[in-house]
């Protein structure tokens, strides 16, 4: 069988083997299972109990169901920024992982047995599903959809695939990683040049060179290099979601910018959808009034009379599904007024209307939502109304809710009674 | 006995069966969520498209890359590493900012952001510039440390 071998790429690297493998698995081991929970988590987020999360029919496949708490008022925005700023960071230990596991490809005869076929299979499922999501995920937060699918959807599914694959290698192969973790000593390994640098004894997996090219560079090196990758992405993704003055390291992400005018005044921070793509008939907003039903009978409120309502003011993160945050000073009124206005002091839930149409035109907030003392219908921010960009003449800001669903351009409330 | 006829047939386990065809079954089952979506298989296209792109191009170029690099004439065999680490480092960052760089999707960034594509192409030669620089100047002072 080896003399019938086909013209396979040869692996000569020194510095594979079973315990540099496993140091790479034994960190995704410790950080992938953060990224699947809060990716899960913000399933939960989306309120799928109002048929608001995406996909909607997830069947068994979902974190047991709660309502989405209001509290701590940054939990979006932590769970998100983790998913995403997490999910990147781990892009070179994802890639230097696969590569210390490259010859097992190409290990000839390709199948041994119906074992290791299904376990290949598997493999198959564990690296498609791992590329997948960091692909889709990282067009995503830059807002390519050159894939054309719904993003939710296949990143949804694209994650249990993933997660049933991560799950089986993880329980085959532990007590290896385990056992090749202890075959070398990782303290011993950082203080190894390149000079004294040695290939690991002969493995069973096919892992290490049976021909061993020189070394040009230490495990130390390699990790070193792992990594500063790491490090690398997270210099170039943490201001998207820790914001402030630190927003603008975030050179390569759309949100490492504030607007395009930049002048940092009271309605510069970045924009989730601009008035020009909502397609709002600017001529909607000369009359604008907010209509409240759900009560007795539908109450209107002008903006004049909306502004004379006691107004409350909270400082709140938008975060959004693509990890980055702002977190800005609202004023407005407290939704829980407007419910008591509209004869709904005790509703079980609120939906909300914009003047746009679309998807993401309607959002429903839970009992919760709405009585938080912090819920508002903020109608400035910063101290200036808001900008025709950030919802003018008024938006919702709940503490905790998913960016896209703290609605703009606000028509009408509906509260719902129990 | 029963145990050493399944493991002489399959190769393994019972349990490694086991495990195995769970995963598969809860992968058949995630993937049926997707079933009435019309765009699926195109889904399917982008996750085999993934490793394809992984194994079968980005890597064995990678490799080729360095297996050139290492034949370059050189005064010792870890001044490769000079090469490897900023183009690596470019790499990482071309391949994980594309869309920015190569101005894809704009019109959609543009709607969501009210901003423009423009400043990444030049911001990503900066950084690549900066970490060329920076591994010139490293290689530069422990050569010269050397003498």
């Amino acid at each position: 069988m080896e003399r019938r071998r086909p013209p396979l790429p040869r692996f000569r690297s020194p510095l594979r083997g079973p315990w540099l493998t496993s140091v790479f698995g034994a960190v995704l081991l410790a950080t992938l299972p953060i990224v699947i929970v809060t990716g899960l988590l913000s399933y939960v987020a989306y309120g799928p109990q109002f048929g608001q999360a995406i996909p909607g029919d997830v069947g068994l496949l979902h974190l047991p169901w709660f309502d989405w708490p209001t509290s701590p008022s940054w939990l979006y925005r932590l769970t998100q920024g983790l998913h995403v700023g997490l999910g990147m960071v781990l892009v070179p230990v994802v890639l230097a992982k696969l590569w210390s596991v490259a010859p097992k490809l190409f290990a000839w005869p390709p199948v041994r047995s119906p074992a290791q076929a299904l376990e290949r299979l598997s493999l198959l499922l564990l690296v498609g599903g791992i590329l997948f999501e960091i692909v889709t995920g990282l067009l995503n937060i830059q807002y390519d959809y050159v894939f054309g699918f719904s993003f939710y959807a296949a990143h949804y599914v694209g994650a249990w695939v993933f997660l049933g694959a991560f799950v089986a290698h993880v329980a085959l192969k532990l007590p290896h990683t385990a056992r090749a973790l202890r075959s070398r000593s990782l303290r011993a390994e950082l203080r190894t040049s390149v000079a004294d640098t040695r290939p690991e004894e002969p493995d069973p997996y096919g892992l290490v060179a049976p021909d061993p090219a020189p070394p040009t560079i230490s495990r130390r090196g390699v990790l070193a290099l792992v990594g500063g990758g790491s490090l690398l992405v997270a210099a170039l993704t943490a201001g998207q979601t820790v914001g402030g003055p630190l927003r603008g390291l975030a050179v390569l992400l759309p949100r490492g910018r504030t607007t395009a005018a930049a002048d940092g005044g009271p309605n510069d921070f970045p924009v989730n959808k601009t008035f020009a793509a909502s397609a709002i008939d600017p001529a909607l907003l000369a009359g604008w009034a907010l209509e409240l039903t759900g009560g007795p009978a539908p109450v209107r409120l002008d903006l004049a009379t909306l502004g004379a309502q006691p107004l409350h003011t909270a400082t709140l993160p938008i975060a959004c599904v693509e990890g980055w945050s702002t977190v800005q000073a609202w004023t407005g009124v407290r939704l829980r007024d407007l419910a008591t206005l509209a004869g709904v002091p005790e509703p079980a839930s609120a939906l909300v209307r914009s003047l746009e149409n679309g998807p993401f035109a309607q959002a429903t907030l839970t009992r919760a939502q709405v009585l938080h003392p912090d819920a508002l219908l903020a109608l400035g921010v910063n101290g200036a109304p808001l900008s025709p960009d950030h919802g003018y003449p008024a938006r919702v800001v709940v503490p905790a809710l998913p960016g896209v669903h703290n609605t703009k351009w606000v028509r009408a409330i509906e509260f719902r009674s129990p | 006995m029963l145990r050493r006829r399944f493991e002489s047939l399959y190769g393994a386990g019972p349990a490694h069966l086991a495990v195995l065809l769970l995963s598969l079954a809860l992968a058949g089952y995630a993937s049926s969520i997707v079933a009435g979506d019309p765009l699926w298989p195109w889904m399917a296209v982008w996750f085999v498209a993934a490793v394809v792109g992984h194994d079968g191009l980005l890597s064995p170029l990678a490799a080729g890359i360095d297996a050139v690099l290492r034949r370059l004439p050189r005064a010792r065999p870890t001044t490769v590493n000079y090469v490897r680490v900023p183009a690596l480092g470019a790499a990482l960052t071309f391949l994980m900012f594309l869309p920015g760089i190569i101005r894809q999707g704009e019109p959609v960034v543009r709607g969501q952001s009210g901003l423009d594509q423009g400043p990444f192409l030049g911001r990503w030669l900066l950084l690549v510039a900066l970490m060329v620089a920076v591994s010139a100047i490293v290689y530069g002072v422990r050569r010269f440390a050397r003498r």
